[in-house]
């Protein structure tokens, strides 16, 4: 397979970079470099990946400073072109500011930051990030986020629904999706959302964290891997 | 010019920060507050530009940098002329 080169985001305040690159590079064994978010240069790469953290402190809100720095709006170009970009958490904030993806994040509905492991089904495996994983398998990531409560009016809804849109939906470990599982409040328990395009995708649950067996969960990489051997 | 911005969550959208504080001001004994929605705040210092095109940029800015549109509105006054 062909080596593929993953370019990972850094603004201040990202906290999952190392991460995100730790498990790109070391991991998954794929060419990683990090680009700064003043940048104007993506520097060639394959794919584009937004990692978690705080940009800019979640200042305004959550991404929107990030969504105007000068390395977004190469991002933006890139994606509208077709590139592949992944946001994860804080990243997947800022495709939504960005207007990459439909809709915006509210505070979670028990006002709590929460800090733990979820279960996600999947929903849609005919993506480029979920194509290695089958329709309705469950997925153990963690989550770490504040305004992680997915929204959108009622006619986007309908159209993400309509274009199969929705990739991860939280669940139980058994698979089954209710008001329990739904840990944020998110509008149809939505964890992952791609255009409609199918080259941007943002998530809120943490794949690199979950990317090997000493973080007690290698499920989340199978994100990684299906990106690789779509690109590879 | 001093302009004041307020920006909150439209009002199809839950605020569950605005309920928190109304719960709490409940329990205080204000049992005559019925609800509460929370926003931010913005007061912005203009130079240079008339009142005119303050009216122009003012919703612009509002529109595309301090709230987002999708989930927030905003309303604006104009605090000192000048």
């Amino acid at each position: 397979m062909a080596k593929l080169k993953f370019g990972v985001v850094i603004f201040p305040g990202s906290n999952c970079d190392y991460d995100t690159y730790y498990a790109l590079k070391d991991v998954c064994q794929q060419e990683t470099t990090f680009l700064w978010h003043k940048e104007h240069d993506l520097k060639n790469v394959d794919c584009v990946i937004l990692p978690g953290g705080f940009s800019y402190g979640d200042y305004l809100r959550s991404g929107s400073i990030a969504a105007f720095s000068p390395l977004m709006q190469e991002v933006k170009e890139f994606a509208l072109k077709g590139g592949m970009v992944l946001g994860i958490c804080n990243g997947f904030q800022v495709l939504l500011e960005l207007g990459l993806l439909p809709g915006a994040m509210l505070r979670n509905k028990n006002l709590k930051f929460l800090c733990q492991f979820v279960h996600i089904r999947v929903e849609n495996d005919k993506t480029p990030f979920s194509h290695r994983a089958k329709k309705g398998q469950i997925l153990k990531i963690p989550i770490a986020h504040f305004d992680g409560n997915y929204f959108a009016p009622p006619e986007t809804i309908q159209e993400i629904k309509d274009n199969n849109q929705i990739v991860f939906r939280y669940s139980n470990a058994e698979g089954q999706i209710n008001e329990e599982s739904n840990v944020n409040g998110s509008a149809e328990s939505i964890a992952g959302l791609i255009n409609k395009a199918g080259n941007v995708m943002g998530m809120m649950p943490h794949p690199e964290r979950a990317s090997e067996l000493l973080l007690s969960s290698e499920e989340g990489r199978v994100i990684f891997e299906s990106i690789i051997t779509k690109l590879g | 010019m001093r302009v004041r911005i307020l920006v909150s969550l439209k009002d199809s959208v839950l605020d569950p920060q605005g309920q928190t504080v109304k719960n709490a001001l409940h329990t205080l004994g204000y049992g005559s507050i019925k609800d509460v929605r929370q926003g931010k705040v913005f007061e912005l210092e203009l130079e240079g530009i008339s009142e005119k095109e303050a009216e122009k940029i003012i919703p612009e800015i509002s529109d595309k940098v301090l709230a987002n549109p999708i989930i927030e509105k905003f309303s604006w006054q104009i605090l000192e002329k000048g």
